[in-house]
């Protein structure tokens, strides 16, 4: 049960107390009896696998589904959280992952958005507005330009203006649901910063995230959930990166099952590659066998890289090898018949067509080469989808199923099939594991290695350190598309990879150094 | 093996019961369209009639099969009508200054496809929105063909030329243009629901990202589908003007709508994605079954265009009602689906 | 502590918020100044067009326009388009002449009628796409099949003469007040209304709104399917407006009245830098799309260019205006993107 339990009984009121809810989905139960409490000026972690039932949690909190079972009580008073309207006035704040702004108007006008301050004749006072949003930035510590339109601002710019949305409503309560997807380390640490400054005014605030990294740096208090079910409520001191694991899944696991593989000959050199704007003099090889990862910032330039070797971007200067002949793509499908196959970081919009079944996706880069008389054949794409989608053991009903029913990590396996089917020399994959369960997560790692045992050379890009370090030969990293370190396996440490992956910035404040656990 | 067919269902199972009951939907819709024709007259069946009732109909058709390609890519060709029209003024320009037929219909094709190839580079490669540049180019060509030809008709054709437009194959009460369509709608039906050109071209309506990660030459099919849809207007054009006898620069007029009207119809979602060509193929047939009825009817052209427009809005929400009443009954049932990303039960954690 | 990673962010967010405005007020402005180099160059060949007499008829018939435009931005803006509006401003044209020439309602009755019945298309518009769901696109291509279909019926093949309408009632298409004419003033009243109405009030801004990021107005508690119904209805009104325009403009009105004018008054909105995408957009911009294509309209009648170039150049204009956003657009996100890396 809860240890925090004794601890609770000292504290003040409880801001919000969540008790037995329960909450199912036709045959599915997403939460079973779990309860959760939040105190004032705490900052409480919510982890768990995906399915765990934490976003269905933070739906409940933010009135868009109803709890089946169960109390909430705000302050003390029992709520029934109706709809997001309701959930607003009662002081509940929500920044998701992906910012719900209006691209087109300004950024005061965001912040306002459904409750700016009105003039004479019930019109809306926009000096008004923007002074109120003015204020609140600098509640904030922040710059900003409360004019400007919202698009073209980055991720971390528009969850500064959610954030500053929840303050101009009052917000007793702030969740925070996987905010740091998309930010780079420095942008973790201001809106850590940020948070910090909430909670000592008394927010109470969730904070519900996969990196439990950043849990441990952030979070008073942490909260377990598996299948749906409350697991532990601890302080977040009390409980190594294990222990957490361990809640998650229920057992201990090895996440990084490498095959220790000997290294070939080369396959691929780039050097001195330029693309204006997002990289510069990037040069490094892959030979077979062998796991390079790219490690660095959100930003850093990674993905960019590997859309010019893909042929989806141009490249401004440089050269590519393959095999020692030098290449140059102007389209995918040229990269592709040249040996390389990228899987790109946004599984459900750049991976695979949802609707489409497993076999149609699988086969889906090599249709020209499959059928080369344009006819196509069901029963090939059938055979083909087989093959490959056996190798990886993918649960599915059949080939014929379609892959928008497919779990996570299941849907992550596909689209590893679906290039290995197109028989590359080289696999480049973006950001293979994210959003997907840890369970699912080592058997994507053991493809990953069974691959590079296979003769495939492969780039790993990815931000999950602890992942690049145990899978990696050797480590390159970018910094604001420079390559600022190549760091061989022998050698690689965190520490290492972070300090190449910030080097060239703005050298860190004193007052920042104690805030840096996010490094860890 | 072809791609689903209807936008928004889940499940491929249900999918293909949807799929199934659409075009048989239109057969049903045919087969009573038929019974209250022949009510309506004694000649509804006899061959003369059903020539006739197909034959007024035929351009449109012919250009509903390219527009179910580009609809299915996620795009939309509004310009399709104005292209007939430059096809009609351009080749009663040229037959009018004394260049022969041999040599006038190959150049006007080229003029066709030519216009979709404008469509196309800026739609495709300029990545501009296709309803937008196609209400510029309806504009567009419409003006040239104004300017080519001015107000004037031109209406000497010999009669080897109006013969396609007009007359039969030797021997059947079928058209010429009917002959054409069939064998149009032959192909394009093979390369949509059997070669990968089709399936790549569903791919790119439905997810135009993952198709161009999976290394679809989208730029490369999207021009050519408009190229086709170009090509195939000009075509329409040429043989209008067979069939009238007459080239003018407001030909086609209107056609437009009819063509979208048929594509959706057919079960084509607008927002790409899904969609056969049977279906459209059904849709015409239906279509001119419903307007030869109306006409015995003695339907005035006014109503005939309510008609249609009702008609064009109804195959929007007959399949929304159905979809909609679907989930309804699967909420009711036992709650909405869980997340995709959600781990299913006793699948985790092995390994 | 503001670190320099936010100053980074305040430099980079002031910059890219003024290219952004910038380019919006550079449609208006740009508009203008093509104007009136073409102006300049018309002249030159021909003088009569800088004649008070010919200027008053380019701004008549462009006002026109302009309120019909002005609608279809409204709708546009939502992320929507009308394509039915010459549809509604022909049977609203026919509908008030013909009772004018029956002397049914009297004058004021049959303007009124006249609205009410732009109004109510506007709405069964309104609930095709709201509450049927059907994409605007197919909704109002069928609408405009029905309600040109109904104009056609009405009118049949009768044709209602200038002459028995009632005396003065064209007159405001002629007569100016301080040298304005009429017109112009109805088009810019409903100009400045409108765009106060945007700029002001919840509604204006809902509709921008829900243009701009319909997931996140429905999750924020926006009723979209009203703001677009209205969106639609209020269209639809504007198109009635200017079917009664129309026929004090015209005179004579048959049943194929107003056709082929849905492509000035979407060219009109295009032009003007209505974004077809939603979310922006000014009324302001419509009006003058609408001033420039009636600009280049008349241009041509004096230049001696024959009627046929209109639509060819109608047709080049808006190809030229979207490739000239898209290529606007891409700049500016190339220049932001460059800061990144040194």
């Amino acid at each position: 049960m809860t240890d925090g339990v004794a601890d609770l009984a000292t504290m003040p009121t409880l801001r919000a107390d969540l008790r037995g809810i329960s909450k199912r989905f036709g045959a599915t139960q997403a939460l079973d009896d779990v309860s959760l409490t939040l105190v004032p000026g705490e900052i409480h972690g919510l982890v768990g696998e995906n399915g765990a039932g934490k976003s269905t949690l933070v739906k409940i909190l933010a009135g868009i589904h109803q709890p089946d079972n169960g109390t909430i009580a705000l302050d003390g008073e029992p709520v029934e959280i109706a709809g997001p309207a309701q959930a607003r006035a009662l002081g509940i704040a929500v920044v998701h992952q992906e910012p719900r702004l209006f691209p087109d108007l300004t950024v005061a006008e965001n912040v306002f958005i459904g409750h700016a301050p009105s003039g004479r004749l019930g019109t809306i006072d926009w000096s008004a507005t923007r002074r109120s949003a003015a204020r609140l930035f600098d509640q904030l510590d922040v710059q900003f330009d409360v004019g400007a339109p919202v698009r073209g601002l980055s991720m971390a710019d528009q969850q500064l203006i959610e954030i500053a949305k929840s303050l101009s409503v009052d917000a007793r309560v702030l969740i925070l649901d996987e905010p740091t997807a998309s930010l780079s380390a420095h942008e973790v640490e201001r809106l850590f910063a940020i948070v910090r400054r909430l909670r000592d005014r008394g927010v109470a605030v969730l904070f519900v995230s996969h990196r439990l990294d950043e849990v441990f740096a952030l979070c008073d208090r942490a909260t377990v959930f598996r299948d749906g079910r409350h697991v532990v409520t601890t302080s977040t001191g009390e409980l190594t990166t294990a222990d957490l694991v361990r809640h998650m899944v229920g057992r201990a696991v090895s996440l990084f099952p490498k095959v220790e593989t000997p290294i070939g000959e080369l396959l691929l050199e780039v050097e001195g590659l330029t693309r204006a704007g997002e990289f510069r003099d990037i040069s490094f090889s892959v030979r077979r066998g062998e796991i390079v990862g790219l490690a660095g910032l959100v930003g850093a330039g990674r993905t960019e890289v590997a859309r010019v070797l893909f042929g989806i971007d141009r490249r401004d200067g440089g050269e590519i090898r393959l095999g020692g002949h030098a290449v140059s793509f102007a389209t995918p499908s040229e990269a592709m018949d040249a040996g390389i196959a990228y899987l790109p970081e946004d599984r459900h919009q750049e991976g695979l067509v949802l609707d489409f079944s497993i076999a149609q996706n699988v086969t889906l880069p090599i249709l020209p080469r499959l059928f080369p008389r344009l006819l196509v054949r069901a029963s090939t794409e059938r055979r083909v989808a087989d093959e490959y989608t056996r190798q990886f053991d993918v649960r599915m009903t059949g080939v014929d199923q379609i892959v928008g029913a497919l779990s996570g990590g299941n849907q992550q396996k596909v689209v590893l099939a679906k290039w290995l089917a197109s028989k590359p020399r080289v696999l480049i994959l973006d950001e293979p594991t994210r959003g997907i369960d840890i369970g699912a997560k080592v058997e994507v790692h053991r493809i990953i290695s069974e691959l590079a045992a296979s003769g495939l050379g492969i780039v790993l890009i990815s931000s999950d350190l602890p992942e690049v370090l145990a899978m990696s030969d050797r480590i390159l990293v970018l910094h604001e598309g420079r390559l600022t370190a190549e760091i061989p396996r022998a050698r690689a440490t965190e520490e290492r990879v972070m300090f190449a992956a910030t080097g060239n910035l703005e050298p860190v404040a004193a007052g920042d150094q104690t805030s840096g656990a996010a490094d860890v | 093996m072809h791609g689903p067919s209807v936008a928004g269902a889940r499940s491929g199972r249900s999918r293909l019961g949807v799929l199934a009951r659409w075009e048989t939907l239109l057969v049903v819709a045919i087969a009573g369209l038929v019974v209250l024709g022949t009510l309506l007259s004694p000649f509804f069946l006899t061959p003369g009639n059903f020539s006739n009732l197909i034959a007024a109909l035929m351009e449109v058709a012919i250009m509903a099969l390219p527009m179910t390609l580009i609809i299915v890519a996620g795009e939309i060709d509004l310009s399709v009508e104005s292209m007939a029209g430059l096809a009609s003024s351009l080749i009663g320009f040229l037959w009018a200054a004394g260049v022969p037929l041999t040599a006038a219909i190959p150049l006007v094709l080229v003029v066709g496809a030519l216009g979709g190839l404008l469509n196309g580079l800026l739609v495709a490669r300029g990545r501009l929105p296709s309803l937008v540049v196609t209400l510029g180019t309806l504009a567009l060509f419409r003006g040239l063909a104004l300017i080519v030809l001015g107000p004037r008709g031109v209406s000497n054709f010999p009669p080897e030329f109006t013969a396609l437009g007009f007359g039969y194959v030797p021997g059947t009460l079928i058209p010429w243009p009917f002959v054409i369509f069939l064998s149009l709608a032959l192909v394009l039906g093979v390369v949509l629901h059997r070669t990968w050109i089709g399936r790549q071209t569903y791919a790119i309506g439905r997810n135009t990202g993952a198709a161009r990660y999976s290394g679809v030459r989208v730029i490369r099919i999207r021009t050519a589908l408009f190229v086709l849809s170009g090509l195939i207007a000009a075509l329409a054009g040429i043989i209008l003007t067979s069939r009238l006898s007459s080239a003018r620069a407001d030909a086609g007029a209107g056609m437009t709508l009819t063509v979208v009207t048929v594509v959706l119809l057919g079960g084509v979602n607008i927002f790409g994605g899904s969609g056969t060509i049977p279906g459209v193929a059904l849709a015409v047939i239906a279509v001119a079954v419903m307007q030869n009825a109306l006409r015995l009817a003695s339907v005035t052209v006014e109503v005939q265009s309510i008609a249609l427009g009702l008609l064009l809005i109804l195959s929007v929400v007959i399949p929304n009602f159905a979809h909609q009443a679907k989930s309804a009954i699967d909420r009711v049932r036992g709650g909405r689906p869980p997340p995709a990303d959600s781990v299913r039960r006793g699948e985790a954690t092995t390994g | 502590m503001s670190d320099s990673g936010a100053a980074v962010a305040t430099l980079s967010v002031r910059s890219r918020g003024q290219w952004l405005a910038v380019v919006a007020r550079q449609r208006e402005l740009s508009l203008v100044a093509i104007m009136i180099v073409l102006g300049g160059l018309v002249t030159l060949t021909a003088p009569q067009f800088l004649t008070v007499s010919n200027l008053s008829q380019v701004a008549v018939l462009a006002a026109l326009i302009a309120v019909a435009a002005v609608g279809e931005a409204l709708v546009v803006i939502t992320r929507n388009v009308d394509l039915s509006v010459e549809a509604t401003m022909g049977l609203v044209a026919y509908c008030v002449a013909s009772l004018l020439e029956r002397h049914a309602l009297g004058t004021t009755g049959a303007i009124a009628f006249g609205l009410g019945l732009g109004l109510v298309l506007g709405m069964v518009n309104g609930i095709v796409v709201t509450v049927f769901r059907v994409p605007a696109i197919v909704a109002t291509l069928g609408t405009l099949s029905i309600f040109r279909g109904i104009d056609y019926l009405v009118a049949g093949s009768h044709q209602v003469p200038l002459a028995s309408l009632p005396d003065g009632f064209t007159n405001p298409a002629r007569d100016s007040v301080l040298g304005i004419p009429i017109f112009v003033l109805v088009a810019l009243g409903i100009v400045v209304i409108g765009s106060a109405v945007l700029r002001s009030t919840r509604f204006g801004r809902q509709l921008y709104a829900v243009g701009s990021n319909p997931e996140a107005a429905a999750i924020l508690g926006i009723p979209s399917r009203l703001v677009v119904f209205t969106a639609f209805s209020v269209c639809g009104l504007l198109a009635g407006v200017a079917g009664v325009l129309y026929v004090m403009e015209f005179g004579t009105i048959n049943g194929t009245s107003a056709t082929g004018l849905v492509l000035a008054v979407v060219a009109a909105v295009v032009v003007g830098g209505v974004n077809i995408f939603g979310g922006s957009g000014t009324l302001v911009g419509a009006a003058l799309g609408a001033l420039f294509l009636g600009f280049i309209a008349n241009a041509l009648i004096l230049v001696g260019l024959s009627q046929f170039w209109l639509q060819a150049i109608y047709g080049l204009v808006i190809l030229l205006a979207v490739s000239a956003d898209a290529i606007i657009v891409r700049r500016i996100q190339r220049a932001t993107a460059a800061r990144r890396v040194r």
